[in-house]
């Protein structure tokens, strides 16, 4: 990437200098203009999954995913037209149809900003899951989970080299899953949390902070997990 | 808990033969497993897992990624009734009724001996003998209750055209004859283009102006050019029979009558570009084909057209066979790679494009089976006899598979430039029964609909593109007027939904939003701003998508919004 | 309530690799723990201890006030719980306590003490400790658990560089050519580590070696696996050396400049054939030749290693194996190489560094050295004892014919980590006098008399050096339980009271008002450290040792040029037997090492949710043993060695290969060191915890 080969193109009308191999995404940044991401993370691979960052490049049939397009000298670019602010409004009205985002400041901000209206697709299929709560670490909420990828890179060849998650089904009924849906006891999991530590949302929480927020207290999370661990040597 | 017998000792024994190959072997694998016990079960999955080196969790997904592979017990033999339109408007509905209450099942419920499981799938390439069935790895056309359970021949399409060039052969010679083959003009362009340097060979093509046959039209020689001047090896040749979109069977056809057409196109491409292993890729539901091919590969091998110093020329070969699994995705070329790399098929941002970074990351030439034919002939005929067929910016014969309701159904080799009108009713004899026409369906499921006042549109890639349609695979299905349109676009919206690979959020949660107004349009309760909604999430789609299938997965709906948006109409609500 | 919550970044008490936490803390309690995913070393990683193993913290056990035995004086003294404990003020704990110590310091001389520093408190914590210890008593007799756990790995390292720590860094690991894994469990003991050792070889192609007895998870991402029989290390890595001579794999221009000893080693290697080592280690001799040739032609490759090398008879002969390979080809003093022993305690390498050692100063100045002790006596005001003072198993020999009469024992819980439990145990019984400072009771803090509550790192400032020598801050993030104090603290005021009681005309210096003071202090009379301060740490996220001064970056790999000694030493080895093979009455080897979810005696991670998944001990038998056995897992067994007999639950698995079961020693209950044999190396002084003799039986 450090080429020592800069090039030139034009953002929503300003001229920006950058290192070639830059993406649109941090060239506009270079320019404090900030275009919304959903799936993005620094620790985990880009592969362009939200389109939310799309942004118009002109003579482009389709608009580019900016975290992924690479700069291309003299390009003209704009990151909020008619096109883009239509593409990112309906995006998030279709995930906010599909998927409880109530829990997640960041989509509600840009929900905020795209004025989107949460009820625009009436009779929609919502992705809903009852929480699974069957190690004491995380619980996994995936009524929550947009499919950010995120979790499943963690586990595998962007941190951690564990495998244990998968994606299950396909298309929208796809979900983030383990071996034959077993209990993540089960799988080859290992509790490292790094997958909890990368997910956008409340879909993964630890299980203390959950528990808290539902209100109980540390000392009633204690006597529950003494339950837990009775009824599981009751049960083995 | 779940059903799990001990690994069989088949299986075993596949994986000890194969294990050094590694996750590339995963698919074939699962398929195997699911031909011996009708699912994957849980200690199958894991024996796979140990012996190819891939982890559990993404064999699991694997599983769940392909619609012929199962983690729970299916049934020995699957009904699978195709209900996309061309299927759909003919009965298919119907008959999934009529086929479940004969066995007193719902729709993927087993019998209770375990015998049979009903299943609705998507295209399955016989709409020209619709409605179409796959019972088990037979398939049935024309299909009734009575011909499920007692399937009669193999369903052929019938070929129209003259003269013919590249169905020249097809149900005319054994199919397995090299002989015959070559009696009929077989490896002569082969034999011609081993004795020129390679760069000859892709002048040729690229000078021939061929396109790619598989819906994209990308120029061929182009492609084999790219591949050609990277300087990394190995690189692969693959073909591309994973032909799913509705309305299209002309590759079934090939494949099915003249194999030996495809392998000698594969073979000159190869050789254009240096690469020494070819993979020829078939949907896992066109059974026929695969023991077709098979067998012509072992023929082919056997008698010296494959494998080392192919005819003298001192260039090697091989070509392995590869089954889908029930993915329309895995068309997609990217897609298409991700599974034989024994992953979910999930397309690939591009750049970087396959002849750089294709198979197993290495410089590829993916070519549809109808343009390999295609090369075939060039070779022999050489490019100036081949740019008089078709026209400047459309070279060479086109196949075109016509169904639906149409007299003559089939599959039309068009070697002179026609307009859509002509193909239907000076060719293909017209609207049947004497209907009036509501509306061709061009290019697929990923196509738009034509209206009838606008079927002047001359069938070349200018003449489409001038009309805003493409000719895409080549699919033109035939609407009359009685045709429940609703129910065709609500067939659609479910074709979408259901193949949507689910990696980006545009096609993965588009597809879903469309299929649900459409949904509700069948069923008369079309919301006001329901028509806006579709646009807005055609546009997102058509827009953002990752790959072809989101591009295009509104396009046909989008058309029909202009064409006949009468179909969206908000119906009144009756009170009381 | 609404309170917001605060972010404090901090590092992991836990392992050796120095995870770089930031706690959220809410209501004085940790609710989550995240990692910052820009910072060295661990980048966003994270593994289950550090995420989730945190809430031992708020654990209602913490010990919150002093104590003081009620049957003060009794003897034997018997192990009590807390019941057996009344509260008491500081000022009557640390009354009492010194003028204990100060007592049996006046009459015996301070060589009667033995004292346990901590390799889970902080840099300064320790540095204040010895300061104590060395300047007050007059005794040298300080030691840790690094005594248990990597001294033969040091002493190894000494013998053949003159060093005492990883020579490369955590951040080199991801770009690794080849590397051989042997004697560590890396995915169960330094989990984040074997990311970045698993993330080589999956993303850029790196070769893995692994040699272990015990089929662990890291096999699965080898190219070569040799599985040697336990306690054969030095013929197995001497035969590697062996076909690397043979086959000209050596790097000659490295041994020319570098290297001295050559004409002596190369004879030793004759007898140590691939096949003779097949013989002995039972691994294949095609398997040895490759690895060998694997190891020795890349560019560069490094060797990492944990307690299966140290922790032996011969662990100082097994390390000096292992540093003889790395001389023979160059693969030290460059990028991707080296030899990195991976220290296991969160600040181990900190506690040594720090002085916590009984022959050495902080930075390892030896306290026989003249010129350097004098530096200290200056510094200090003091006279000091120049003679190196007594191990933690020489003290606990010394305890037992009452040369030694009281301990000090400092965040460690010696009663579950030695080997020969019950013979430990006993020998505690007859000391006169045993001071305990802790955060929670354990079991050496049943033998105490008098009991200090400190606090734990959340709790207070200072510094831990994780294993490639990185020095990082903790950061006070909640307040501590009741009157428990910062172990620098308490330190400094028992320190005070002891000199008053053996009426010290000047003190030695326990002034001091936080802990960047007592980092400095230490700095200055520590070249390596000398370019390092707190706030130099804060502002770079950590600073390598050595840094001798301010505007020196600091060293994430070392000998580019010399080594410690001069030249690395090749050194001429002979295998020797282990001290307790099976034999008929106990036919199974026992090896006892760690899971992923416990920490070592279990103090901290049987108090956490950690304990929830993994609740109780489980020795892993091979399915053919079990079969003997006639046990299959969740079964219950008997073992049994010369030194005692427990009972426990069982697992089968593959991990354990046949003829040897494999015991974590997390387990109170079930305590792996019972029957464990307290045979040493002669160098280090180190127990043998992988192999010794038991007998497994259906209960």
């Amino acid at each position: 990437m450090a080429k020592d080969k800069t090039i030139q193109l034009t953002i929503d009308g300003k001229e920006c200098r950058v290192p070639e191999g830059t993406t649109l995404l941090e060239a506009a940044r270079s320019l404090d203009i900030n275009i919304p991401v959903i799936c993005l993370h620094e620790a985990t691979t880009s592969e362009g999954l939200c389109r939310q960052c799309v942004v118009e490049v002109e003579g482009w049939g389709r608009l580019a995913p900016s975290c992924i397009t690479p700069a291309e000298e003299g390009q003209v670019v704009l990151t909020e037209s008619e096109r883009v602010i239509r593409t990112r409004r309906t995006i998030l009205e279709m995930l906010n149809a599909s998927v409880d985002l109530s829990q997640s400041a960041a989509l509600q901000a840009q929900m905020e900003r795209y004025e989107v209206d949460p009820n625009r697709f009436p009779g929609a299929k919502k992705r809903e899951r009852e929480i699974l709560d069957d190690n004491p670490f995380y619980i996994r909420d995936y009524s929550q989970c947009i499919l950010c990828w995120r979790c499943v890179q963690a586990c595998a060849d962007d941190m951690q080299y564990t495998y244990a998650l998968a994606i299950g089904g396909r298309g929208h009924d796809s979900h983030i899953t383990t071996f034959f849906d077993v209990p993540i006891p089960e799988s080859t999991c290992v509790f490292c949390g790094n997958c909890v530590g990368v997910c956008p949302t409340n879909a993964l929480q630890g299980k203390t902070e959950y528990l808290l927020e539902k209100g109980l207290q540390h000392n009633e999370i204690r006597a529950r997990r003494r339950q837990e661990r009775q009824d599981k040597r009751r049960s083995s | 808990m779940f059903n799990d017998p001990p690994v069989s000792s088949q299986l075993q024994e596949y994986l000890d033969q194969n294990r050094e190959r590694g996750r590339e072997m995963l698919l074939p694998a699962l398929l195997h497993t699911q031909k011996i016990h009708d699912f994957i079960p849980p200690a199958s999955a894991s024996a796979i897992g140990a012996a190819l080196n891939v982890p559990l969790a993404d064999i699991f997904g694997v599983i769940e990624f392909y619609s012929m592979l199962s983690s729970q017990p299916r049934a020995e033999t699957s009904i699978r009734i195709c209900t996309t339109p061309s299927c759909a408007s003919q009965g298919s509905g119907e008959l999934v009724l009529q086929t479940c209450q004969h066995l007193g099942v719902d729709i993927g419920e087993a019998t209770r001996d375990g015998q049979y499981i009903v299943e609705e799938v998507e295209c399955l390439g016989l709409c020209d003998h619709a409605p179409g069935v796959l019972v088990g790895d037979e398939m049935v056309g024309e299909a009734t209750l009575e011909k499920i359970f007692i399937p009669g021949d193999h369903p052929r399409s019938q070929i129209y055209g003259d003269p013919l060039y590249l169905m020249a052969r097809a149900g005319e010679i054994d199919p397995l004859s090299t002989e015959q083959f070559q009696e009929k003009g077989g490896f002569e362009g082969l034999k011609k283009v081993l004795r020129l340097p390679p760069e000859e060979l892709i002048d040729m093509v690229t000078n021939s102006g061929l396109t790619g046959r598989g819906g994209a039209g990308f120029p061929t020689g182009l492609k084999w050019k790219s591949c050609a001047e990277v300087d990394r090896f190995p690189k692969y040749l693959v073909c591309n029979e994973d032909e799913s979109e509705p309305g299209t069977f002309k590759d079934r056809a090939l494949i099915e009558g003249d194999p030996f057409t495809i392998i000698e196109g594969m073979i000159i491409a190869a050789y254009a570009v240096g690469a020494g292993k070819g993979y020829l890729y078939i949907r896992g539901e066109y059974t026929h084909s695969h023991q077709v091919i098979s067998q012509a590969l072992e023929i082919a091998g056997r008698e010296g057209f494959l494998g080392k110093d192919i005819l003298g020329s001192g260039f090697d070969f091989e070509i392995e066979l590869r089954s889908g699994a029930g993915a329309y995705i895995c068309g997609e070329e990217t897609a298409l790679f991700e599974s034989i790399e024994g992953k979910r098929g999930f397309p690939r941002v591009k750049p970087p494009f396959p002849t750089t970074h294709g198979l197993f990351n290495q410089p590829t030439v993916i070519n549809n089976v109808e343009t390999l034919a295609n090369v075939a002939l060039i070779c022999k005929i050489g490019s100036e006899e081949y740019k008089k067929l078709g026209s400047e910016d459309s070279a060479g014969p086109r196949l075109f598979s016509i169904s639906g309701d149409i007299n003559l159904p089939g599959i039309y080799e068009i070697t002179q430039p026609i307009t859509l009108k002509d193909l239907i009713y000076e060719k293909a004899g017209g609207v049947r029964h004497g209907k009036e026409l509501r509306a061709v369906l061009l290019g697929g499921a990923a196509g738009k609909f034509v209206a009838p006042d606008q079927l002047d549109v001359l069938l070349t890639t200018q003449g489409t593109r001038e009309a805003g349609l493409s000719l895409g695979s080549g699919a033109v299905v035939v609407f009359d007027e009685d045709v429940d349109m609703k129910f065709v676009l609500h067939g659609l919206g479910h074709f979408f939904a259901h193949e949507s690979c689910g990696k980006c959020y545009p096609c993965q949660l588009g597809t879903q939003r469309q299929a649900e107004i459409l949904d509700r349009n069948l069923r008369g309760q079309a919301l006001p701003g329901d028509i806006e909604r579709l646009e807005d999430v055609i546009a997102t789609m058509t827009d953002s998508s990752l790959c072809g299938l989101g591009q295009t997965a509104g396009s046909a709906i989008g058309s029909a919004i202009k064409i006949c948006p009468e179909y969206f109409e908000i119906e009144e609500v009756s009170h009381g | 309530m609404n309170e917001m919550a605060k972010t404090v970044r901090s590092t992991c008490p836990y392992c050796g690799v120095g995870c770089q936490v930031d706690l959220i803390i809410k209501e004085n309690h940790i609710t989550r723990v995240e990692a910052p995913f820009d910072v060295a070393p661990n980048y966003g990683r994270l593994c289950t201890k550090g995420r989730y193993g945190m809430d031992y913290v708020s654990h209602p056990s913490r010990l919150t006030y002093p104590m003081i035995r009620k049957d003060l004086g009794a003897k034997p003294r018997k192990p009590v719980g807390i019941s057996g404990f009344r509260r008491a003020s500081w000022d009557e704990a640390l009354d009492l306590a010194a003028e204990k110590l100060a007592g049996i310091a006046r009459e015996n001389g301070g060589d009667a003490l033995g004292t346990f520093c901590s390799a889970k408190a902080t840099n300064e914590d320790n540095y204040l400790f010895q300061k104590f210890i060395r300047g007050v008593f007059g005794t040298n007799n300080i030691d840790h658990c690094s005594r248990l756990c990597h001294a033969a790995s040091v002493a190894g390292l000494q013998i053949t560089l003159g060093s005492s720590a990883m020579s490369n860094s955590i951040a080199e690991m991801k770009d690794l050519e080849v590397l051989l894994i042997t004697g560590s469990n890396t995915s169960e003991t330094h989990p984040v580590i074997s990311t970045f050792l698993r993330e080589a070889v999956v993303k850029n192609g790196a070769k893995l070696i692994v040699a272990d007895p015990r089929q662990i998870e890291m096999t699965q991402f080898a190219d070569i696996y040799l599985q040697h029989k336990s306690g054969t290390d030095v013929v197995l890595f001497q035969a590697l050396a062996h076909v690397i001579v043979k086959e000209g794999l050596v790097d000659q221009g490295f041994l020319d400049n570098r290297v001295e000893g050559l004409e002596a080693y190369l004879p030793s290697l004759e007898s140590y054939t691939p096949e003779y080592a097949e013989e002995i280690c039972g691994v294949p001799a095609e398997q040895i030749r490759q690895a060998a040739r694997l190891y020795g032609s890349a560019g560069a490759a490094a060797i990492y290693w944990g307690m299966g090398i140290s922790q032996s008879v011969h662990g100082t002969d097994n390390a000096i194996s292992l540093a003889n390979l790395a001389l023979l080809t160059g693969n030290i003093g460059r990028p991707g190489t080296g030899l990195n022993p991976l220290r296991g305690q969160n600040n181990v390498q900190g506690c040594s560094d720090s002085g916590g050692l009984p022959n050495v100063y902080p930075g390892y100045q030896l306290v026989s050295d003249p010129e350097l002790r004098q530096k200290f006596e200056k510094y200090w005001g003091v006279e000091l004892n120049p003679e190196p003072g007594l191990t933690t198993m020489e003290m606990v020999d010394a305890a037992e014919k009452g040369v030694i009469k009281g301990y000090y024992v400092m965040g460690e819980n010696p009663m579950m980590s030695e080997p020969d439990l019950l013979h430990a145990r006993h020998v505690m019984e007859e000391l006169d006098f045993v001071l305990y400072q802790d955060i929670f009771m354990n079991e050496t803090g049943e033998y105490a008399d008098v009991i200090l509550p400190a606090v734990s790192f959340a709790e207070k400032e200072g510094t831990f050096t994780n294993s490639d020598r990185r020095v990082q801050l903790i950061r006070k993030a909640i307040l501590p339980p009741g009157e428990a104090r910062a172990d620098w603290d308490i330190i400094q005021d028992l320190a005070l009271r002891v000199e008053d009681k053996l009426g010290k005309k000047q003190s030695v210096g326990f002034k001091f008002e936080n802990s960047a003071q007592i980092w400095d202090e230490m700095a200055e009379l520590t070249p390596p450290i000398q370019g390092i301060t707190h706030e130099r740490v804060e502002r770079e996220d950590g600073v390598h040792w050595p840094c001798p001064t301010p505007d020196h970056p600091g060293t994430p790999y070392l000998f580019t040029e010399s080594f410690p000694r001069g030249k690395g030493k090749l050194t001429s080895l002979e295998y020797q037997p282990s001290a307790e093979l099976p034999d008929k009455e106990y036919p199974y080897i026992l090896s006892t090492g760690r899971v992923l979810y416990h920490w070592h005696g279990g103090t901290m991670t049987r108090r956490s949710k950690l304990d929830d998944i993994y609740p109780e001990a489980l020795v892993e038998i091979h399915p053919e043993d079990a079969l003997n056995i006639k046990v299959a897992s969740e079964d219950w067994v008997k073992l049994r060695s010369r030194r005692g007999e427990i009972e426990v639950k069982v697992l089968v698995t593959e991990r354990s290969p046949q003829g040897l079961v494999f015991l974590p020693f997390h387990f109170a209950e079930a305590a792996a060191n019972i029957l464990t044999l307290d045979a040493r190396d002669p160098q280090a002084k180190i127990p043998d915890y992988k192999v010794c003799a038991v007998a497994v039986e259906k209960r």
